[in-house]
């Protein structure tokens, strides 16, 4: 819900999560099913840093309309900061944070700056 | 190959062959930076010096390489002295001081600064150190003087020796030898063994450093022992620093157990890790190894800053506009 951004203050629609749930293609799975809200681009990306394995459905009339997984490739821009405290990015220049992805699975991103892995991606998003 | 216009900010930066051209061009500028020869190769271009962390070293030879070549220096040596200290960002401070100089040479306290720096100038940035992170040029004069004391990089046994976390030297200088095949022991206690994702690179590039503790048990294979001040400006806790201080010293008695021609370097300012009686033996080779400075960095600065070259080797019949660490190597036909 921190990555997603809502709370009970923001939304006025249903929020279900689903814990081991039979899957005919991963045997077992988690899932969140938010109504009445599809995901952007950034919202997507920010969950495959922490999920690179996840697969977002949109229903629309009771249809499953798009079904993609979310990839993690390239540079990853302005998603979350530098967990090095002495990075240039964490000292409030005007810089998106910015990181090399050299791994998905599971996630690795090397600052572009400072050169240093981000540890704990979780807890340095933005 | 061209460094022309280009911004040192790794040493990952380079390839090998660039790095061997910046050092033949730097055998090439010893008698300049002795004063034996005179070069205006540089005449009319202004270096900007940004030092907002104290240096003696590596400033000073920024400094003298510039005035060996013709080029004039502005220079910043205290962060209390600028507008950063007014809360301006070092992205400001850069893009005004890029409109006054040719090149930026910036040592920081802040990991990525050369990098930040680099994206902000129209102008190159020279990396001069960014807090524990790279120190490119002083990697380059530390190859040099291997290369200088031992005829060849290849296959050196390279003992790193100290505070190989926090000590960017190292970091840079293990990155480079990997390019060279070195086989390269960690020599430092646990708490300052280098870090595991540097390590991790340097397995990656297929070198398998040997850690341990145990200066005794290495030093009698090492062709170059290369020692590192524990830093304890470094150090967020005193505490931890006090517990380390002091953990390896090089003296004579330990020499005694070392190959004739066996080097000691050390990138300075050395505290007590190496005892002064040293200095007089063979293996010292510290203060070459500062001196080292001034030639490499008159050859990146002139690859990097080209222009009107006023110093022309014999066998160049044009100025050259563009230079290039490689082009810029003499030809044996063409050595004075």
């Amino acid at each position: 819900m921190k990555i997603i951004g809502f709370n009970e203050n923001n939304i006025d629609s249903s929020i279900s999560i689903g814990i081991h749930v039979q899957s005919e293609v991963m045997g077992w799975k988690d899932l969140v099913k938010i109504e009445d809200r599809e995901l952007d681009a950034e919202t997507v990306d920010k969950i495959a840093l922490i999920a690179p394995d996840a697969t977002i459905s949109i229903i629309r009339d009771y249809y499953v309309a798009e079904k993609y997984k979310v990839s993690l490739e390239g540079h990853v821009v302005g998603l979350a900061r530098c967990s090095n405290p002495n990075c240039i990015t964490n000292r409030g220049e005007p810089v998106a944070p910015e990181f090399v992805v050299e791994g998905t699975h599971p996630p690795k991103l090397r600052c572009c700056y400072c050169d240093r892995i981000l540890i704990n991606i979780t807890d340095n998003l933005l | 190959m061209d460094l022309y216009d280009k911004d040192v900010v790794s040493i990952r930066d380079f390839t090998k062959d660039q790095i061997e051209g910046v050092l033949d061009l730097a055998e090439e500028m010893v008698p300049y930076a002795l004063g034996e020869k005179r070069s205006r190769a540089l005449d009319g271009r202004i270096l900007g010096n940004l030092f907002f962390e104290p240096s003696t070293r590596t400033k000073l030879s920024f400094e003298s390489a510039a005035y060996r070549l013709g080029c004039q220096v502005i220079d910043v040596s205290e962060m209390s002295m600028t507008s950063i200290s007014k809360g301006e960002t070092l992205a400001d401070t850069i893009k005004m001081v890029d409109t006054y100089c040719d090149t930026i040479v910036l040592r920081h306290p802040y990991e990525g600064a050369a990098r930040l720096a680099a994206k902000f100038s129209e102008n190159p940035v020279i990396n001069a150190g960014d807090g524990a992170g790279s120190h490119p040029t002083q990697t380059l004069l530390d190859l040099f003087t291997m290369r200088e004391a031992k005829g060849t990089l290849e296959g050196l046994n390279i003992a790193l020796v100290g505070d190989l976390k926090y000590g960017r030297t190292v970091h840079s200088l293990a990155d480079a030898l990997t390019m060279f095949g070195a086989k390269l022991t960690l020599v430092a206690p646990e708490s300052l063994q280098m870090p595991d994702d540097i390590v991790k690179h340097l397995e990656e590039k297929g070198c398998h450093p040997v850690k341990t503790a145990e200066l005794d048990d290495v030093i009698g294979q090492a062709d170059v022992l290369y020692v590192t001040r524990i830093q304890r400006e470094r150090f967020p806790d005193h505490a931890e620093y006090t517990k380390v201080a002091g953990t390896y010293r090089i003296d004579n008695a330990i020499l005694r157990e070392a190959k004739s021609d066996m080097i000691v370097m050390h990138p300075l300012p050395r505290v007590d890790e190496i005892a002064p009686e040293v200095d007089s033996t063979p293996h010292a080779r510290y203060f070459k190894q500062a001196f080292n400075g001034v030639p490499v960095r008159m050859a990146l600065l002139c690859s990097i800053m080209g222009g009107e070259l006023r110093w022309r080797p014999p066998w160049s019949s044009s100025c050259r506009r563009s230079g290039t660490a490689r082009s810029s190597t003499i030809s044996p036909a063409g050595r004075p």
